[in-house]
């Protein structure tokens, strides 16, 4: 038994019979391998892709307007739910840019950065790790998604540890950290990266030299150099065209400078250079966390930066000094007002160059918030990159673009 | 009396604001740096340009909207900022009746970041920047769908974001957040015609609005009652309600053990 | 983490098995609900996590299928956006009776924390559904438990009875 609506067949885009003998091919919104909401209308000569037209917006969720009609820290939790799967990124890029607006970055705790630093490079695996399990799933190798989401669970258990959640994590606050680590958990970590790496022997194992893997990702979806600058790439997505460019080396935030860690560059231009790009930026991660676990035991205990202005004070001075209680009071219900002027700050996320550009008119909210996504322009690309591939390596070129619809529609 | 609102700019204000209270500004520094100060001085040869400053590390230009694609042509061929990395727009309709329109480029061999800026009046047009940057081609259907901002020369411009029949353009400032009544009706209208406007009813907007006796809206599990039912009515008794299905026994504490290794 | 002993064969009285239609046909649709992996945001990863290996949905006869046409549940996870609405109706249109949906997650609920011009304030103004799920986003557990209830409502469930249609909103 149905409401009756008034919703026809709907055949337009499935047009068989065409004078240029041309098929046009509706592919999505709703498709399993579509990475979420992506609508491509492919016009095919056989099984070869002559125009492709991705059409997004499907997950079109306002956050820009939202943003307009927050306070910065209200607008927090809605950052988790961009790149829902490296939630943490996305909270670090946007308390990056409010504090670089503030001008409080350098006031920032050394241990508040160090967990931010572990926080983000465990997202970094976590996203790595998912992009391999569904990129390969994609493909045809299913196994390789039940190994990788297993490995991916102990990392999301790291996770909730530290911040209660498991997606969506809110874990980064303006100005620092809410909380320090719990007991135990660096014990944790150690654990995991002592597993890891055999574990992406195994992934590399099933698939760096699996014939079929090979002769379904080399030479497919091939980016050259010019046309990833063109097309503003970044991330992996510029490193595989062979172009060395990360944000966290080239202008470094946090302690990034402090640690030791390579680029991985791959001159392949196509998606096996990529896959491999990928396995190695996770040792990478392995590598920077090792590092960061000393680092962090050389630090003081404080975790939030001391800008009376715009921070509220530790929990335990709100509760003891008046005047801490009367700020913590005013910056709740009003909002911190940064002075007037805006910024525009890049970080690298998992996907690439993640970006927040932020209009102040010195008011508690925003005056124009613009989030850079970087799988927005790695949509765009499908159109140059698609034509004269064959169908079924249209799902091969949008799992290896690594794209997360939260982030292009916003 | 019911409070003004202007109807110009419809985003959440502050309800208190000190009297007295000046805004800071963030400083805006000379151009002194020496790469900046290179690329300025080629980009002043040739266009002229209104204001240059740097703001927390990055330069600032102020054109003239139409020397838009001159000035990011000598940018890019000339002083290596290859890569246009974001653009969109600022609604100013309120203050001036402008919009002020904003380039952010890289250059990644200099590793320095440069903000274009110019403004455009609410019914002008800005030439396309996209036969330099094949990434503007998305950025600025984005800036058309979310503000109306027309662009010449674009090779499809048409809204990406929003549904095709959309009415109104989101990002203005005089858009409510909420959306207007095309927006708020938009599924109800597409799908089941405006006649089932009054059978589904209006979006429930406020998130803290409960009521306990609404049975339209809310129905407990087991305790069933028909839409719009007395709310203090019996519930409905269920006949078969069947806990033992085969092969699924009871659980039984008793009988489990508790596990103390979870991995 | 409990364990506990599951006697099937003492419990059904093998070999001979005396039943009702209605149990036999009630046991058969609980225990293979396939569903349609409808994934529009967050709430699609929590949902492909709970098939994978840890949480393993397949133990419940959940299988996701990629097909309307195949599936008797649809879990809606994750927002609802205006420009979708209409596939969303379009979908289920499509699915065969008798079927089910669950709505996962604050978004597919009510709109959740995006009270914007461009959301469905809950999926429930487009199909009718069985289910609320609440969270943001819902854990596995949480889709796991919800799939039980929906199979305890179907249990009670006469296969003879007539379908009244399911209420919007």
């Amino acid at each position: 038994m149905q409401q009756r609506n008034r919703l026809e067949p709907y055949f337009e885009n499935l047009v068989f019979e065409r004078e240029d003998n041309t098929m046009v091919v509706n592919f999505g919104p709703q498709h399993p391998s579509a990475h979420g909401q992506l609508r491509l209308i492919l016009e095919m000569d056989g099984e070869q892709i002559k125009k492709a037209v991705p059409d997004i917006g499907y997950l079109h969720r306002g956050m820009e307007k939202m943003g307009e009609n927050m306070i910065y820290n209200e607008f927090l939790p809605t950052t988790d739910r961009m790149d829902y799967i490296a939630a943490t990124s996305n909270n670090y890029a946007f308390a990056l840019a409010v504090e670089r607006l503030l001008g409080i970055e350098d006031k920032v705790p050394r241990r508040a950065k160090v967990i931010r630093m572990m926080l983000l490079e465990l997202n970094r695996i976590i996203s790595h790790l998912f992009w391999l399990a569904t990129h390969a799933l994609d493909v045809g190798a299913m196994s390789v998604f039940l190994y990788c989401f297993r490995e991916r669970e102990y990392a999301m258990d790291l996770m909730e540890e530290y911040c209660g959640a498991r997606l969506t994590h809110s874990s980064v606050r303006i100005g620092g950290v809410p909380l320090d680590l719990p007991e135990g958990w660096l014990e944790h970590l150690n654990w995991f990266l002592n597993k890891l790496p055999e574990q992406i022997e195994l992934y590399e194992g099933l698939l760096t030299e699996n014939r079929i893997w090979r002769m379904r990702l080399e030479e497919v979806g091939v980016i050259p150099p010019k046309m990833a600058k063109q097309w503003a790439c970044s991330g992996i997505m510029l490193r595989g065209s062979g172009i060395e460019y990360d944000i966290r080396k080239e202008e470094p935030y946090e302690l990034y400078e402090e640690v030791d860690f390579d680029i991985p560059v791959s001159d392949r231009c196509d998606s096996y250079g990529r896959y491999l790009l990928y396995m190695e930026e996770m040792r990478q991660s392995i590598r920077i966390l090792r590092q960061l676990i000393p680092m962090y035991k050389e630090t003081e205990p404080q975790l939030m930066a001391h800008a009376p202005e715009y921070i509220s004070a530790s929990k335990e001075d709100i509760m003891t000094q008046n005047y801490s209680l009367m700020q913590h009071f005013v910056l709740v219900t009003q909002g911190m007002r940064p002075p007037v002027g805006e910024v525009y700050v890049p970080t690298e996320s998992p996907k690439g160059e993640l970006g927040f550009f932020i209009r102040s008119e010195g008011e508690p909210y925003p005056y124009r918030l613009k989030i850079r996504a970087p799988s927005f322009w790695h949509t765009g690309i499908l159109q140059d990159l698609l034509p004269g591939h064959y169908l079924a390596d249209v799902v091969t070129i949008i799992g290896s673009t690594n794209i997360v619809f939260g982030e292009i529609d916003r | 009396m019911r409070p003004y609102r202007p109807k110009d700019n419809v985003q959440k204000k502050s309800y208190y604001t000190d009297r007295f209270w000046v805004a800071p500004r963030i400083p805006e520094e000379p151009v002194e740096d020496e790469i900046f100060k290179a690329d300025l001085e080629k980009v002043q040869e040739s266009i002229k340009i209104k204001k240059a400053y740097i703001q927390r590390g990055q330069l600032v230009i102020f054109i003239d909207a139409k020397d838009n694609v001159q000035t990011l042509k000598i940018l890019k061929e000339e002083c290596g900022y290859d890569i246009l990395s974001e653009m969109s727009a600022i609604d100013y309709l309120a203050q001036d009746g402008e919009f002020e329109i904003f380039y952010q480029l890289l250059s990644m061999s200099k590793r320095k970041r440069v903000r274009v800026k110019c403004r455009i009046k609410e019914d002008a047009a800005i030439e396309s920047v996209e036969p330099l940057f094949r990434s503007a081609d998305w950025s600025e259907r984005e800036m058309y769908d979310m503000f109306g901002i027309k662009v010449n020369n674009h090779p499809y411009l048409k809204r990406i974001l929003m549904p095709e029949d959309w009415v109104g353009y989101p990002l203005r400032k005089t858009y409510p957040l909420h959306g207007d009544e095309a927006a708020q009706w938009y599924e109800v209208d597409k799908i089941f015609g405006k006649e089932y406007r009054e059978i589904i009813g209006p979006e429930q907007r406020d998130a803290a609005y409960i009521s306990t006796t609404d049975t339209c809206n809310f129905a407990r599990i087991y305790h069933e009652v028909p839409r719009c039912a007395d709310p203090n009515s019996e519930p409905e008794q269920i006949e078969s309600f069947n806990e033992d299905a085969p092969l699924v026994e009871t659980f039984d504490l008793k009988k489990s053990k508790i596990v103390d290794k979870t991995r | 983490m409990a364990q506990h002993q599951v006697n099937s064969l003492a419990n059904a009285g093998l070999p001979v098995a005396l039943t009702t239609v209605d149990k036999l046909v009630n046991w058969g649709r609980t225990n293979s609900l396939w569903v349609l992996t409808y994934g529009l945001a967050c709430c699609a990863i929590e949902m492909m996590a709970s098939g994978a290996s840890r949480y393993d949905f397949d133990r419940f006869g959940v299988i996701f299928r990629a097909s309307p046409r195949q599936s008797d549940v649809m879990i809606v996870a994750g927002t609802l956006t205006k420009k979708h609405a209409e596939f969303i109706r379009r979908l289920y249109d499509q699915m065969a009776e008798p079927k089910w949906v669950i709505s996962m997650g604050s978004c597919a609920n009510t709109g959740g924390m995006f009270n914007t011009y461009a959301t469905v304030q809950g999926v429930d103004r487009v199909i009718p559904v069985d289910i609320y799920l609440p969270g943001c986003a819902p854990r596995p557990e949480t889709l796991q438990y919800a799939v039980m209830l929906l199979q305890k409502k179907l249990r009670k469930r006469s296969i003879f009875q007539k379908q009244k249609p399911k209420r919007l909103v």
